[in-house]
């Protein structure tokens, strides 16, 4: 089983968490019966809205798209089931503001039908050119799905000028708590595989390197032995030591490879591009089955919930539908989030549906320090130490808290992934975070409001600068016409007084000559 | 149902301010038992003094700056305070003394900068240096160690004399601390071997302080070893102290004392794990706190070789404390993803 050994990197900080993971790994996926009504968002990407093309009413197959992309950052939305659209309209997102969003309201009729919405399908994909595979994972809707969301049709688009070394399948899985991606990697290994070599393919490269953490054995094993029996050399299956945040994207990759990902630059930047095991299956089921993104696999624990267990559920199932399949709640529910206990979002409420960045609910109590008021930073350094960048979080939180954005930015914020190691350690219990990513909204903020007025100003200029040109071409203008007409007097001056002239004379001949004649007349 | 609601991480480590504070305080235990052993119930009055003014006046000054007292005053910030001074003062020191290191202590060194986290000197070391600069004949006489001594001078007479003033008959027990003694023989010119063989002094250095920083060594490992220090601090500070004394003892051992002496004596143990590594008044990046620890060990073999006091711990801690910025801005870890770190 043990294949050559690879050699590992080691990042700075990381902790060692209660991982919480058993509560929930041990039974197979569980599918559920279909909710009364799904709640789809429009937006479920990071990226532009993608435009609707049904109205309330309609009556939608299963896998039919409901919303479409054109131009760049917006993947399309699918129906997740067959049945009649009821509503348009604004529903509570799963948003760590409590916003709400443009959802289509789907009414299942129970037939699941997919009509003929199923895409044509590649059964041999490593026959297709890659622009046309990039092109259907896009029209299936496809994005990352460890939680960040990016159109993985994107991710997947790389520069001709930089050759990709290595795929990077983040198996990591290091939140506490989920273990969805476990499940999947132990269920569907095949369908994983399968959906590397098709980005291999894609990205031309000829090594994939699929990072997991080694708390999870039988995934790993199930890997292993899916890709026995693939027998592709180029993958490899590399068990990690369990440390969180190495599922972060840049930290796996510097675990895996040694390679960091410049400040402020993309994995493909160092020749990696890095993708989520659940993100290769639907590319696996886009490609050659022609199914487009319309369901996950997803963790349901936690206290607060009686049976934690995984499940795979079309995209708009309500919170509440699948808390009611898994026992309910317990009387600890207290808090409920999506995403792990680290950096999931909280939310306020369980008619917030399901959508494809949904990795996890997690369903807690309120430990009690927390309702410990904060007190001041000792400066003990503990942050720094568990800091997964080698950031200085005390540095940054004293500039955050000073509002002094430009220190801040001179101490990497941005390079802050908001993993929370800093704020657990925190033995002030300071919601470090919280800061960054207020002064990190604040500098964005100044930042376009900086675009806008530059833009305005701008405008301002040139607005300025076409009424000073009109003024200027206007006065040339006159000065011409000024001119002209000057001249024209002028000519004509001469001449009248030439004509004067010539009148005078003409009247002197005359009158002389008159003169004569009248003597005579008279 | 409606959910409380706050941001990411909803869970959070063991450890917190109260928590570390007290692992301090137990690792102050076995040092302070020693002390206590060879020099009477003196350290336990200073000791029980030095906690009750500080949490006094730790309460005041929470109530005038309008500040809340319940969080403030179960951190045990104050208390380790108070600790660390009581064992740095000498035995039986009279109870003003002990308030007017207090009141520098809390009033000026820590409240008046801000309070818990703001302080830029380490409070009982601004403490200890205003009662050593103003009361240099009370701060340097120690009783002779005497075991069991509290058997010789009782509780009533330990009281009445840190009250009431002291007693007579009492002179016969005091005597200089190892320091002070080998400073003051040295610039008589006696020879290292001829000042040795006094009697004062034990196996590594003076007679009962040897074992007193055993005792502090020994609680400084615990705190190493349950991670509320790291290792930075305490192994610059010592090693860089034991380098330089290595150097010079080295170049001439009658006139130098040893590394051994230096590591042994006096408050270098004590500084080492606990004063130095106050966590507020220290450096905050690895090879900030390295450089940090290193000056504390130099300025400590300066002043206590060529400076006017046999100890030199505070006044080094202090210096140290002024270059924490500096340090901390120069000294700045790479960013992943960076070429360097921020360098100005």
């Amino acid at each position: 089983m043990i294949q050559t050994l690879h050699k590992l990197w080691r990042n700075h900080g990381g902790l060692h968490l209660d991982y919480h993971k058993e509560d929930s790994n041990a039974a197979p996926v569980r599918h559920l019966p279909m909710a009364e009504e799904l709640i789809i968002p429009l937006q479920q990407h990071s990226g532009y809205k993608p435009t609707l093309t049904v109205k309330a009413g309609d009556y939608v197959y299963k896998g039919q798209e409901i919303a479409s992309h054109t131009g760049f950052m917006k993947v399309p939305l699918h129906a997740s089931t067959s049945g009649t659209i009821t509503a348009i309209e604004e529903r509570p997102i799963a948003h760590p503001s409590g916003l709400s969003d443009l959802c289509v309201i789907l009414k299942p009729d129970g037939k699941d039908d997919w009509g003929n919405a199923r895409m044509p399908t590649y059964p041999d994909p490593n026959q297709v050119d890659g622009e046309i595979l990039r092109q259907r994972i896009c029209a299936a809707g496809i994005v990352g799905m460890g939680g960040a969301v990016f159109p993985a049709a994107i991710k997947l688009n790389v520069h001709d000028n930089i050759p990709i070394e290595a795929l990077v399948i983040n198996g990591a899985e290091c939140e506490p708590y989920i273990t969805c991606d476990d499940r999947l990697m132990r269920e569907k290994p095949l369908e994983i595989l399968r959906g590397v070599q098709i980005m291999m393919h894609i990205i031309a490269t000829q090594r994939c390197l699929i990072g997991i953490e080694d708390n999870k054995p039988e995934a790993i094993a199930a890997m292993q032995a899916a890709r026995e029996e693939l027998g592709d050399q180029r993958i490899a299956i590399i068990p990690i030591p369990t440390l969180y945040p190495s599922g972060s994207e840049k930290q796996l990759i510097k675990i895996l490879t040694g390679k960091e990902v410049p400040s402020g630059g993309r994995p493909s930047t160092i020749g990696i591009v890095c993708h989520n095991p659940a993100t290769a299956r639907a590319i696996y089921r886009a490609v050659v089955l022609g199914e487009p993104l319309i369901d996950r696999y997803l963790t349901i624990t936690g206290k607060g919930v009686a049976q934690p267990c995984n499940v795979e559920v079309p995209l708009g199932t309500p919170i509440q539908h699948l808390i009611a399949h898994s026992g309910g709640y317990t009387p600890a529910a207290k808090r409920l989030a999506m995403g792990g206990p680290m950096m999931g979002i909280s939310l306020h409420s369980d008619q917030i549906p399901v959508v494809k960045a949904t990795n996890c609910i997690l369903v807690s109590d309120i430990p009690e320090n927390e309702q410990q008021p904060a007190l001041p930073c000792i400066r003990c350094g503990r942050c720094a130490e568990a800091c997964p960048a080698n950031l200085l979080p005390q540095q940054l939180y004293w500039h955050s808290r000073a509002r002094d954005f430009d220190k801040a930015e001179q101490y990497h914020l941005f390079d802050c992934i908001e993993c929370g190691c800093c704020a657990y350690v925190c033995p002030s219990h300071i919601r470090l975070v919280d800061y960054y990513r207020f002064a990190k909204a604040e500098i964005r903020t100044q930042r376009d409001a900086k675009t806008k007025a530059n833009i305005a100003r701008e405008r301002h200029d040139f607005h300025q600068e076409r009424l000073e040109r009109a003024k200027r071409e206007k006065a040339e203008k006159l000065a011409k016409h000024k001119e002209q007409a000057q001249a024209t007097t002028d000519d004509g001056k001469k001449a009248a007084i030439q004509a004067a002239l010539e009148r005078a004379k003409a009247k002197k001949a005359e009158a002389a000559a008159q003169a004569t004649t009248g003597e005579t007349t008279e | 149902m409606i959910f409380s609601k706050r941001t990411s991480p909803y869970v959070s480590g063991k450890q917190d301010v109260s928590s570390i504070m007290r692992q301090v305080l137990y690792a102050l235990i076995p040092g302070t038992a020693v002390l206590i052993w060879y020099f009477g119930w003196g350290i336990l009055s200073n000791l029980v003094l030095a906690i009750v003014l500080a949490e006094l006046l730790e309460w005041g000054m929470l109530k005038l700056r309008q500040r809340p007292v319940r969080p403030f005053l179960s951190d045990y910030s104050a208390v380790v305070t108070a600790w660390l001074l009581a064992v740095a003062m000498p035995a039986f020191s009279p109870w003003w003394l002990i308030a007017i290191a207090m009141i520098f202590a809390i009033v000026i060194a820590k409240h008046l900068y801000g309070g818990l986290g703001y302080n830029p000197f380490n409070p009982a070391m601004i403490g200890y240096a205003a009662v050593l600069v103003s009361y240099p004949v009370q701060m340097t006489i120690w009783p002779a160690p005497v075991d069991f001594s509290f058997v010789h001078i009782g509780l009533g007479q330990t009281l009445q004399h840190v009250f009431a003033g002291s007693i007579q008959g009492w002179d016969a027990l005091s005597a200089a601390t190892p320091l002070d003694a080998v400073k003051i023989s040295l610039s008589l010119h006696k020879p290292l071997s001829e000042i040795y063989a006094t009697g004062q002094f034990g196996l590594l250095a003076g007679q009962a302080w040897e074992w007193v920083s055993l005792a502090w060594l020994l609680g400084g490992l615990w705190l190493l070893w349950q991670r509320i220090i790291g290792w930075q601090i305490p192994v610059a500070l010592l090693g860089t102290l034991a380098l330089i004394a290595s150097v010079f003892w080295l170049i001439d051992s009658q006139a130098y004392a040893s590394p051994l002496f230096h590591l042994f004596s006096g408050a270098a143990m004590l500084g080492a794990f606990f004063i130095a590594t106050d966590p507020v008044s220290a450096s905050t990046t690895p090879t900030g706190k390295l450089f940090y620890a290193a000056g504390i060990g130099l300025f400590t073999y300066i002043i206590r070789t060529w400076g006017g006091y046999p100890d030199a711990i505070a006044f080094s801690v202090i210096i140290m404390n002024m270059a924490v910025p500096l340090l901390d801005y120069y000294t700045q870890p790479r960013v992943y993803g960076t070429k360097q770190g921020l360098q100005g």
